[in-house]
């Protein structure tokens, strides 16, 4: 079954980055896009706990400045903060009953066509540490099975995050949630450079310097951090076949 | 001068932006404002002293506020030595938490193990000032008794350091000291306009920060707002233009 193909693929995929040196930020932002894939969904996001008590963005599939809003909005209110909070499951929300629940959040995501939304928590033992958050357009609930490989893919985020020797330390764990957003912010202000020096989209910036992390085996904060610095331009990276 | 609660606007900065109304609040003198940021952390949380450096981008450059004599060599030993958990988390962007320098220090920074051990410094708590690759400088908190930081207080620690961040860059800058108290807002688009201005101004990413909190301010406007105007091409701040 294709299906199963791909999970195989996925799941190699995540391992195998997991075992070498890779960066935490673009090895979350393609968890969330294999998320979408493998889940049947149309959009997603991670957010991450920022130790000031709100939830960060660190990855999202979409440059759409509305769904950014939605997932920034859900510092106050929705499905993610309510997982984050509880660390339940949330799941098959179905939007047009959800208005009572979170009154802002739900016209937001009604406004972008979405029917479903999902959460799932980043579990560490006993600790919350996130949660990834999906959207759906059709009006399909997930299966069992979804929901299962979409916790999956949560708890490999987390494994992701937490991956060095002895993160039971509450200091490394501190370290490494606050890195991780220093590292989204870095990328964030590079997508600008790149876009404005280069003349195109900021989703087309991204998409140039994770290829040139790819080709070059450099971590994806470090091409970021060079292009912020200028110490990489624009003529270096090279355009994605097919760029929208 | 009034910081208007109604620009206040993001769950995430509101304990920084309360300690940067309660800092002004002391006393309008702008240049005594990372000292009484200092003072206000050493009050507000379980740490014996507190130290402030500045930090460019050919290394330290200068101590901006030290509570106490320890604070003080902490943050000098880190000039002289060029090593240290201080060091650490200026250079790497990284927080750098020792709950235990007499265990930890030795084996790391053996130099400075000495002197801040005889300083009677048993644990430090670095936070480098940074937003994304702008790179201001570093907060420092150190106890004279081993222990780790609670989650609430590490919490309490990074507010501070939000707040240090913003006295800093607009102190670098030079700018009026209202615009250090326009809302802090953390969403992508403001970093990806960031880094639009950085090239259509031509100036570094940290006056391009700068520049858009500045405008924002003065036109009384959300800096998500600007940002996003910047991002869409309706604002411009290249040189030909009168960028106010």
């Amino acid at each position: 079954m294709a299906r199963e193909q791909r999970l195989t693929e996925v799941f190699v995929e995540l391992a195998d980055t997991l075992v070498e040196e890779f960066d935490v930020v673009d090895f979350l932002q393609v968890l969330t896009e294999r998320c979408v894939e493998l889940i049947d969904t149309d959009a997603a996001g991670l957010m991450l706990d920022d130790q000031r008590g709100n939830l960060q963005v660190v990855a999202y599939t979409d440059e759409s400045a509305r769904l950014l809003e939605l997932f920034e909005l859900q510092k106050a209110e929705g499905p993610c903060l309510d997982c984050f909070a509880t660390g339940q499951v949330i799941a098959n929300v179905d939007l047009a009953d959800a208005r009572a629940r979170w009154p802002v959040f739900t016209e937001a995501a009604l406004g972008l066509g979405f029917t479903y939304s999902h959460a799932l928590p980043l579990r560490l033992r006993r600790k919350v540490i996130g949660a990834l958050n999906l959207f759906s357009l059709e009006r399909k609930a997930l299966t069992d099975d979804h929901v299962a490989v979409a916790q999956g893919l949560a708890d490999i985020a987390t494994i992701g995050l937490l991956h060095e020797r002895a993160l039971r330390d509450q200091v490394l764990l501190a370290e490494q949630l606050q890195t991780a957003l220093h590292s989204r912010i870095v990328i964030e202000q590079a997508k600008g450079v790149l876009s404005a020096r280069a003349g195109i989209s900021v989703s087309e910036a991204f998409s140039r310097m994770r290829t040139h992390a790819r080709r070059t085996g450099e971590q994806l904060t470090s091409v970021a951090e060079a292009v912020a610095a200028g110490r990489l331009h624009p003529g270096n990276l090279q355009p994605t076949p097919d760029a929208r | 001068m009034d910081a208007g609660d109604g620009r206040w606007v993001g769950v995430a900065s509101k304990r920084a932006a309360e300690i940067l109304r309660a800092a002004w609040g002391e006393s309008s003198d702008v240049d005594g404002l990372p000292g009484r940021l200092a003072a206000a952390c050493v009050r507000s949380l379980p740490v014996t002293g507190v130290g402030m450096a500045l930090m460019t981008d050919e290394g330290p450059a200068g101590i901006i506020a030290a509570t106490d004599g320890a604070a003080l060599v902490l943050e000098e030993l880190q000039f002289t030595l060029g090593e240290g958990p201080c060091v650490d988390a200026s250079g790497t962007g990284r927080p750098v938490l020792q709950p235990d320098l007499a265990r930890t220090a030795p084996l790391r920074w053996p130099a400075f193990a000495e002197g801040a051990l005889e300083a009677g410094i048993r644990a430090v708590f670095a936070f480098p000032l940074r937003v994304g690759a702008i790179r201001i400088g570093v907060l420092d908190l150190y106890r004279d008794e081993a222990g780790t930081l609670s989650p609430d207080a590490l919490t309490e620690a990074l507010s501070f350091a939000d707040a240090a961040t913003l006295v800093l860059l607009h102190a670098q800058a030079g700018s009026p000291a209202t615009e250090t108290f326009h809302e802090l807002d953390e969403r992508a688009e403001v970093h990806q306009a960031t880094g639009v201005i950085s090239v259509q101004a031509e100036v570094g990413m940290a006056e391009a920060l700068v520049l858009l909190r500045a405008r924002a301010f003065a036109e009384d406007r959300p800096v998500g707002d600007v940002a996003r105007e910047v991002l869409s091409g309706a604002v411009d701040f290249g040189k030909a233009e009168d960028s106010g």
